[in-house]
This record gives C-alpha cells, structure tokens and sequence, in this order.
C-alpha cells in the first residue's frame, strides 16, 4: 500500500501539492509548523495511489513516497 | 520501497526560496540528475548572482559562487582545468541574459563541455521584482510600473532562439516546471545536458520557465497558471538545437 | 643554464610555464600581447597545456577564478584599461583567497590613454583595483631578468598566501629585450585542501565563496586577511638599494624609472652630489621599513614616476612626512629623462640639511 510522509518542519504551506493531488486528498493543517506556515498533510492515506504528483511539484523536498 | 525521495544531489540544509517559488523543483531535478548519472564525485557547480545565489549551500557538490553573469568564464576555467571534472552553471535571467550574455553567447560560441542551467521566470527576484531582460512586453514590474514598453525599452531576449544561431552550441531545450507533465519533461532535459557533458558532447543549455509568485504577485497556483497563460505563447517550448541528434 | 635574448613579455610567459603554470587567458591588448602570442604558442605543446583568449578581459579573469578554484596554477595578463576590466575579478579572488598570477603591463591614460609606458596604475595596483578592503601582492621589476624571477616568486607567494599576486610592469619593460637566465630553480609546491576537485564523494563540498551577509561573519574573514596582510607586511617587503652609504639625496624609484633614475645618480655623483636611490621591489608591500631608516640620514627625498604624483604618497607615508619629498614625474607615456632628474637633485642639494 502506498505511503507518503510530509517533512512538515521543512513545509512553506504554499499549496502547490494540493492542486495536482489527482484524489483530493492532499491538503494543509489548520496547526502551524515550526517555521509558521500551514502544512501540508494527506487527509485520507488509504485513498493514496502513490502516483508522487505532490512529491514531483514539491519545491523544498517536504515528501517521501514508498510504495 | 522508497520510490520518491530528496536526492543525494542536494544537502540538507532548508532552501531560503519563497513558498512556491519553483527554484526548488529545478534544483531537485538538476541533483536527481547528478544522482541518476552517478557523478556527485566529480560535479562541480557555479553558482550565480540572483535569488539562486545560495545553491552552493544546497547543491551536495564542490561550488564556486560566481561574479554577476560571469558563471559560464568561470565554468570554463574548471572544466579546462580538469576535463573531467562535470561542471554545471545554475543562473537566473538577469544574470544570464542581461549582465552576463557576453559569457553566454560566447561559451556556447566555444562549443565549451558544460552543462548551463537557465532559469527565466520574467523577473529580477532577489533585488525585489525588477524588469529583467526576459520580462514580458506589457509586464508590470518595479521598474517598469507601467508596463514593459517596448517602444522605450525593447522586447524580450529569447536565448534559445538566439543560441540556436550558433555553430558551437550542442544541445538547447526550453521546459517548463509548470505542472507534472512538464516537470516530467524538464527532468529528462537537464538529464541530457548532464550526460551530454559526460560524453563530451559540447555546450548544452536548458531554460527552464520558472514562477516568482512573490514578484508577480501571485499565489503560488496561480503564478503557474500566469507561466502557462503568459510565458509558454512567448516562450515556446521544445528543443531549439540537437546536435547530438543531427549526428546520427 | 646559458642565457638567451628574450622581449620582456615573452619572458615573463616562460618564467609562468617554469614556475608550473598550464593555464593562461587572455585577450588581447597593446603592449602586453605578445604574452598571449607567446603562451598560444607554448601552451599547445606543453602537456596539460591550455591557452584560450577570451571574449573580454572580464571573462578572462573568470576563466582565472575557474582554474584557481581548482588549485592549479594559472596567469593572465593585460594593460591598463584591460585591468580595469579584470577589477571585479581581482576583488573576488581576494574575497575569495584564490592564488593567482595577474600581469600589467601599463600603458597611459585615463580612458584609453595611449600605448605608451607608464605607471599611472600604481595607486589602482596597490591599493587594489577593485571594491573591498584589500590587497594583492605587487612585483615591481626593473629588469627583464627580474621579470622572470618576479614571475616565478608571483606564483610562490600568491600559493603561500592564497593570494592574487601582480607584476606590474610597463610598456618598456614589456617590449625591451635583454639577455636572461631561465633557471629558476626548484618550484615549491604547496597543499591546497581548499580546492575544488570533486568531492569523489568522500568528503564534504568545498566551496569557493565571498558572500557573507551576516557582517559580523564578514568581518571576520576581513580581519583575518588583514592579520595575513599585515604579516606580509613585516616579511615580504623588498627593495634595493643603489649608492645609499653616504647619500644626502633619496631618490624613490621603480621598474623603468628607476634604470633612468640610476644613470641620473651616476651623473650627479661625478658632479660631487651624494645621490643614492632606494628601488622598491614590491610596491604592495611598500618597503616602508627601508625609507624610514633612510629618511635618518638623507636631507630629502625625490620619488621619480612614470605618472602624475602616486608612490610619492607612500613615500611621505613612509618617513611620516619628516623629510621633504620632491617629485619628479611624466605622464602620458613620456619618460622622465636623466636631465628631468638631474633638475630635481638640483633643487633637491639645495635644502638646508
């Protein structure tokens, strides 16, 4: 089964992830991290694919996919 | 299995760029080249002057940080000092195409072994949002709050195209790193211009489209909906050059 | 090693190659080309030899910063305009504590100037050149001999201190020929940790830098290098003195003034004046030491210059203004003549003692 962990003190919270998640599942923390943004984080982990989308347009390296 | 993690290429050290400024994605790509080619050993980067100034920070390699616009001269002298040293430049369009478009054109003229990493996203990031020589016409920026004029102060430096005039120049490709598709695309770009290096096939540049979402004004979705609307019709992508084609 | 006839710019080539260097860039520019003529012939031939002329002086001495990062030896040259152009390369190989060789032969000017010798670049060579707090060491040869060995002791003292180390020569000493010994001796080589040469993945990156944002940081690293400076200072000043046992008169002079100056002693001693001459060999560090001792025993001083007035500054600072200091100058490319001198000793035998 999929697995994608977020590196949520690395996180900037700009969303990018997000919008190219092709089953919604991606989105950011109400709780700020460390550094003051929102965080991204998956919402419903057994709906992952592992396509890596997120991971792909991830600019700071924030995630890791195993599959 | 891991089948998506930070590569080797890059240190740990967190990227000072502003949330959802796509320099990250382009580094990435660049160190999971280095990564796939296997030659992190032997790399040496020049880092440039601009928002990406700090690559030596983050780039896992021997760096040298470059005067404005001078990386490609400097890029020449490591590789003429060690054939085998895989020398790459990382720069931004003003200093690239403006400040330091003599060591471009020229080092591409030279037909010199190295791989140059050319990041146009319209604008001067570091020093807050400026006109850069790749600006837009009709582009609002700092210093042109009216618009880029073209009447007054010309049109947009298409490197590509104009490399692509030259005998010396091997590879040339314009990607963009806009969505997944084309992130795709970039990779297996800069992927080429490593290897092409490693083959000694010549001077190899890609000119990856890229957001300032702080500059422009944006959020970070929707600088990448600006790149799409506004930078691929006057930027087309696609390869300008392939010698290394043309050879076969 | 017998000695053979060579052009000043062509000497000073070969010293390079002698002293270990296989990397020269360079554009070219008169009176100093035949240094890249005579490398684009040698280089080729020379195993690992390379010799590219770059599309400006700014690329060339990036080209320079490449290899230098790297830890190899290398060397360009270029005259006084072309020098300006290289300023913003020299202030980053000091930012970056790069060795390396800069040639410059000087011309006149400002602007363009002319093509004719002079020394008009002193204040910009030992002050130096570009933006920042620092310096470069600066050879000041008088001879074409001294060319050669100014070159070769370049190279080991820009390795010894990480170092951008300049000959400043003119456009006299870069034509004339004279015959020279190219027996250099043993080249010392020096450990280079620092350098850029992949990390084979076995340590951590090196890396060649000179932005500091934090100034505090950069501060640090200013203080250090001047610490390194003001060592130099105490050891590495050189200089010759000419007829100085019994002299009343000093004159200062360097590199082509200073032959003129010596013919102008000769005549003013068989004249009965007590002339004698004091020739800095290195302008930066100025032999500060060598005048302040002098200005003990001399009535006065004469700085003889092919410019408006420069080293005359060094000398005043040098004996703290306790001497008079007349100056004896021409500029544009003319030369001070021995009859200019011979004028300036005149008036010089005149003060009061």
């Amino acid at each position: 089964m999929p697995k994608v962990s977020f590196n949520e003190k690395l996180c900037k919270g700009c969303g990018l992830c997000v919008t190219v998640c092709p089953k919604k599942i991606v989105a950011l923390k109400k709780e700020l991290n460390e550094k003051g943004y929102h965080p991204a984080e998956v919402t419903d982990s057994s709906k992952c694919i592992g396509c890596a989308f997120c991971a792909t347009i991830c600019p700071d390296c924030v995630i890791t996919v195993e599959k | 299995m891991i089948v998506f993690e930070k590569p080797k290429a890059l240190t740990d050290a967190p990227l000072h760029y502003c949330p959802g400024c796509t320099h990250g994605i382009i580094h990435r790509l660049v160190a999971e080249a280095i990564d796939e080619l296997g030659v992190q050993g032997r790399t040496i980067g020049v880092a440039s002057v601009g928002c990406s100034v700090f690559t030596y920070n983050y780039f896992n390699v021997d760096m040298v940080q470059a005067a404005h616009g001078r990386a490609p001269a400097v890029a020449t002298g490591l590789k003429r000092s060690d054939a085998n040293n895989i020398v790459f430049t990382y720069q931004g369009d003003g200093d690239l195409a403006a400040i330091g478009t003599a060591e471009t054109v020229h080092s591409a003229a030279r037909g010199e072994n190295i791989t140059v990493i050319f990041v146009n996203n319209a604008i001067y990031g570091m020093t807050g949002g400026q006109m850069a020589p790749t600006s837009l016409p009709g582009q609002i920026t700092q210093t042109s709050p009216y618009g880029r004029d073209v009447n007054t102060v010309g049109y947009p430096v298409k490197v590509c195209e104009m490399l692509s005039q030259l005998d010396g120049a091997a590879y040339l490709e314009r990607v963009a790193v806009n969505n997944i598709k084309n992130i795709k695309a970039a990779k297996a770009a800069i992927k080429k211009a490593f290897r092409n290096q490693i083959e000694g096939k010549g001077f190899s540049l890609v000119e990856v489209l890229s957001t300032c979402p702080t500059n422009w004004g944006k959020t970070p979705a929707d600088a990448l909906k600006w790149l799409e609307e506004n930078m691929l019709p006057y930027y087309p992508l696609g390869v300008y050059k392939d010698k290394t084609k043309e050879e076969k | 090693m017998a000695k053979v006839l060579m052009k000043g710019n062509e000497a000073m080539a070969e010293a390079a190659i002698m002293a270990g260097c296989r990397h020269y860039f360079g554009y070219p520019i008169t009176p100093q080309t035949e240094v890249a003529a005579y490398m684009a012939k040698r280089m080729p031939k020379i195993d690992g030899g390379v010799f590219l002329q770059a599309e400006s002086e700014i690329a060339a001495i990036n080209m320079v910063i490449g290899v230098a990062s790297t830890g190899k030896r290398v060397m360009t040259s270029s005259s006084s305009p072309g020098i300006s152009l290289k300023s913003e390369g020299l202030s980053y190989l000091a930012g970056c504590d790069l060795p390396a060789l800069v040639v410059n032969v000087q011309r006149g000017g400002p602007g363009l100037g002319g093509i004719q010798p002079s020394q008009s670049d002193y204040f910009q060579a030992t002050r130096g050149g570009g933006h920042g707090d620092y310096h470069m060491l600066v050879l000041a040869p008088s001879s074409i001999q001294e060319m050669v060995d100014l070159t070769v002791k370049g190279f080991d003292l820009a390795d010894k201190y990480r170092m951008t180390a300049m000959i400043l020569a003119d456009g006299t000493m870069g034509q004339m020929m004279e015959p020279v010994s190219l027996d250099v001796g043993e080249v010392k080589t020096y450990e280079k940790p620092w350098a850029l040469t992949g990390t084979k993945c076995e340590r951590k990156p090196n890396i060649v830098n000179s932005l500091f944002l934090k100034p505090d940081e950069l501060e640090v690293f200013n203080n250090a290098r001047y610490a390194k400076y003001a060592e130099i200072c105490k050891t590495e000043a050189m200089h010759e003195e000419y007829r100085m046992e019994d002299a009343e008169i000093c004159i200062v002079a360097f590199g082509i003034a200073a032959r003129v100056a010596q013919n102008a002693i000769d005549e003013a001693r068989a004249r009965g004046i007590k002339v004698g001459m004091i020739r800095p060999i290195t302008v930066w560090p100025f032999p500060k030491e060598a005048l302040n001792k002098a200005a003990d025993k001399v009535k006065a001083f004469i700085s003889v210059e092919l410019n408006m007035g420069q080293m005359i500054e060094d000398v005043e600072l040098a004996i703290r203004c306790r001497k008079p200091v007349l100056f004896c100058g021409r500029s544009g490319g003319m030369i001070p003549t021995t009859e200019d001198i011979a004028v300036k000793i005149a008036e010089a035998a005149q003060i009061g003692g």
